[in-house]
């Protein structure tokens, strides 16, 4: 039987995917900018992030309504619960990207430094990531959310390879500093951004087998 | 109000269970089947084996096995005519009124065969309450309907009798509203009321089970929540087996949820794995409004 209700989750499931779209866009051109040294495409992208932030708004309004109204229960309680924990995750995300352009800016005024050789691909790691685990949420894969996961070792090694890097940059030439450590903030913020699509791809997986797997290490401790 | 209603095994039970996937995806079932979580021995009140039930040739329940436990509400849901009041009638005997109608198979309470051939219906009776769907008060005083089962037990004590009715109708949660008019006809009472003063009747012959076959289904949202509230109060010291089709109200108010289909007990497990992930397709497609 067609419910009403299902025109409701389609519509929903449609806005969250609007914002997913608008903030791979925004991640997407901010590690351009980043890496282009580009000053007034950061620009912009720090101007979009009001649009993604009115897109949050809608979605939580529009999820508060359901539960409302249709009370919904079982999968259907899943699926809510699921878009009102991603909106914020994406929301932050974002705010990240944003962070990244404010950052790039800054860099623009000062002398370029050497590369930074897991930067960029710290940058294009944490967007496969995120890009995944949307992937993951339309098309309920627990299984490539699942793998997703697993690829945040991975982000955190480049972090901290990064770091390690640029605080070799500062240790040769103290002149370094202001830009090494606006690109330190860089790294954790692509960091921060896998950690979003880490917790995204988690409600994917409640969501699908309404098991939750966060904080593992604590359930194993209470058993 | 509903908040205090809600059990909160939510934690052990997300982890544990598999439920059906959300149906937007095209995925495959995982569920797989599951009695829920075992009670322990001791807790339990009723124990259905087995239990099958005819109107004449018709078979109407279908090896039914459930264990109900002592002093929880156990909610039972499914679309009309699926059995789940010919399930809750048979668990006082109010089936043996019907000809032509057989149980076969064993409901034990405290161990004891309910069918057994030496089991006093009347005493039975008097353990397992029954409340139904229309309030159904004795053109009599209020007082005098709180007082017909102990009268009938033969007590004649008016000091004993105004204790126990003060008491059932406390416990009822009508006494602050009746106390003042005990010799006014039950008739004059509200609908939520008739149906709180059946309550205090069927409490008053001091019984261990209480049997709902929707007690609220007749009852303005008001009414109703009283009557769940009342419900949440008494389960501290009776076992409670409802019946309702507001799916809502079973979650709100009990512990542990059995959904029945065609004479079957389909899924019977903790009430918030049934509304939060039901573990059978046919239960996700019920709870969730796509049939039924």
């Amino acid at each position: 039987m067609q419910r009403h209700f299902d025109r409701d989750i389609e519509e929903l499931k449609h806005l969250l995917l609007r914002m997913g779209a608008m903030v791979e866009d925004a991640m997407a051109r901010s590690i351009r900018a980043l890496l282009e040294r580009d000053t007034a495409l950061a620009n912009e992208v720090i101007a979009s992030d009001d649009e993604i932030d009115r897109m949050e708004i809608i979605i939580d309004q529009k999820t508060i309504e359901l539960i409302a109204i249709m009370q919904p229960t079982a999968s259907d309680l899943r699926f809510v619960a699921t878009i009102m924990k991603i909106t914020p995750e994406l929301e932050r995300i974002a705010d990240l990207a944003q962070d990244v352009c404010e950052r790039t800016i800054e860099l623009n005024r000062e002398p370029m430094l050497k590369p930074v050789s897991d930067l960029p691909r710290l940058a294009h790691d944490a967007q496969a990531m995120v890009r995944d685990a949307l992937d993951a949420f339309v098309r309920a894969d627990a299984v490539l959310a699942r793998r997703v996961i697993a690829q945040d070792d991975n982000v955190d090694a480049l972090t901290e390879s990064s770091f390690r890097n640029l605080l070799t940059y500062m240790l040769e030439d103290a002149r370094n500093i202001s830009s090494a450590i606006r690109l330190t903030f860089i790294g954790k913020y692509f960091e921060r951004m896998a950690d979003g699509a880490t917790n995204i791809c988690e409600m994917v997986v409640y969501l699908v087998e309404g098991k939750n797997i966060k904080h593992t290490a604590l359930a194993a401790a209470d058993e | 109000m509903t908040s205090a209603l809600m059990t909160s095994s939510l934690t052990t039970d997300v982890t544990r269970e598999s439920p059906s996937p959300p149906r937007f995806l095209a995925g495959e079932k995982v569920a797989k089947p599951d009695e829920g979580a075992a009670l322990a021995q001791s807790e339990i009140k009723i124990s259905v084996r087995d239990f099958d039930f005819f109107y004449g040739t018709a078979k109407v329940l279908h090896g039914i096995s459930l264990e109900i436990p002592a002093r929880k509400v156990t909610a039972l849901i499914g679309p009309s005519g699926c059995g789940k009041s010919t399930f809750i009638r048979s668990i006082n005997r109010m089936n043996d009124i019907i000809t032509d109608a057989r149980g076969k198979g064993t409901i034990l309470i405290d161990g004891q065969d309910v069918y057994g051939s030496n089991t006093d219906v009347v005493e039975l009776r008097r353990r397992v309450g029954m409340v139904f769907q229309k309030s159904n008060p004795f053109p009599k005083s209020i007082y005098d309907n709180v007082a017909y089962g102990l009268r009938i037990g033969g007590m004649r004590n008016k000091r004993q009798l105004d204790d126990i009715i003060e008491r059932s109708l406390t416990r009822a949660a009508l006494w602050h509203e009746v106390k003042d008019r005990l010799h006014a006809s039950a008739l004059a009472l509200s609908g939520g009321q008739q149906q709180r003063l059946c309550i205090a009747r069927a409490l008053a012959v001091d019984p261990e089970i209480l049997l709902m076959d929707e007690p609220a289904s007749a009852l303005d949202p008001i009414a109703t929540s009283k009557i769940e509230e009342l419900i949440y109060e008494l389960k501290d010291n009776y076992t409670i087996v409802i019946v309702t089709h507001n799916m809502q109200q079973a979650a709100r108010v009990s512990d542990r949820t059995a959904f029945f289909m065609l004479g079957r007990v389909v899924e019977y497990a903790e009430t918030n794995t049934i509304f939060m992930n039901p573990k059978e397709k046919m239960t996700e497609d019920y709870v969730t409004g796509r049939f039924g």
